[in-house]
């Protein structure tokens, strides 16, 4: 598809955007329809969007397979880590209320956190699945 | 249409066709859990399902082949299973309370609290994301680690390990230390 005009500057111009709902979908989670999963996914396919117009190498050269596996992992120890955090402060496993001085205020910031770390594991998981998937294929043909 | 989707998934013999129809039947049961005003269900599935998940299937195809073998015998047996389970769910479903009605019971366990208190509890408009990142927050975890779970099976059966590395030393390190540090929560 190295050829096709239209697609690369259309996935080219719609690829920020994308970006940027995906952080809309994290971010605004608290007040409308969106959470952790869709963003990570929006993101994810963000960049499975470009692989596929402009080729795994290219996106791989931005983005590296070590570097989106090691998000698999490290949004589940952000997730674990909020809860530990909240142990460390008083409170139960993942009670996010000791969190900050008002309780309220505390579950906002630990549900924004343990979401972050969803977004992370999900855009992590799905990329690299795609990426491992892709390079398989690419090299059996 | 969900009906007839579903049947001709289970009817097609070219992949290529099924995952595009599996695209499109996630897509309408996005559509009905909107009508069903889930609409944070009906975006994971919108999203996950006609999204990701038909790129993931195309990707899988490249490497499996696009035709689906015959199968050898005529499936008797899984039909007689699949009739009686079915009945049996059936038979169940009757002393079910009525769809939809307010006073079942599942909407009294905790869903009462969850709908009153989370507003001053939690101050959160979205009861979904109060639900799914504080009360439920440990099952939310496990979830995540079930993805990240899921990750670390496909590494190890197709990632770069199996296969001669070419990216250098983090290549084989990568796969074993996140497990490792998973035993702990």
């Amino acid at each position: 598809m190295r050829e096709e005009l239209v697609l690369r500057l259309a996935a080219k111009m719609m690829a920020p955007f994308i970006l940027v709902f995906g952080l809309y979908v994290h971010f605004h989670g608290d007040y409308s329809p969106g959470g952790g999963f869709q963003a990570g996914v929006i993101l994810a396919a963000a960049f499975v969007m470009l692989s596929l117009v402009f080729g795994l190498d290219a996106v791989q050269r931005a983005l590296p397979l070590w570097f989106v596996r090691s998000c698999a992992a490290l949004g589940v120890l952000v997730y674990a880590g909020v809860g530990f955090a909240a142990m460390a402060l008083g409170a139960n496993f993942l009670g996010y209320d000791a969190l900050a001085s008002d309780p309220e205020k505390g579950q906002h910031l630990g549900i924004l956190l343990v979401e972050a770390g969803v977004v992370i594991t999900v855009f992590g998981v799905m990329t690299t699945a795609f990426y491992v998937f892709a390079d398989r294929g690419r090299r059996k043909s | 249409m969900l009906a007839a989707a579903g049947i001709g998934l289970a009817k097609l013999r070219n992949l290529f066709t099924v995952v595009m129809l599996a695209g499109v039947y996630s897509l309408l049961s996005a559509g009905l859990f909107t009508v069903m005003d889930a609409v944070d269900v009906a975006f994971t599935e919108a999203a996950v399902g006609a999204g990701i998940s038909t790129v993931l299937f195309l990707a899988a195809l490249v490497l499996v082949g696009h035709r689906e073998k015959k199968p050898v015998r005529a499936p008797v047996l899984p039909l007689v299973v699949v009739i009686v389970t079915g009945a049996a769910l059936a038979w169940g479903m009757i002393d079910l309370p009525p769809f939809g009605d307010p006073d079942n019971p599942v909407h009294h366990h905790v869903a009462d609290h969850y709908l009153q208190e989370s507003g001053h509890e939690i101050g959160v408009p979205n009861v979904v994301t109060a639900v799914l990142a504080s009360y439920r927050g440990y099952d939310t975890m496990g979830e995540a680690t079930v993805v990240f779970t899921a990750v670390v099976g496909v590494l190890l059966l197709l990632g770069r390990g199996a296969q001669g590395r070419r990216t250098g030393p983090e290549a084989g390190t990568g796969l074993s230390e996140p497990e490792a540090g998973e035993g702990g929560p």
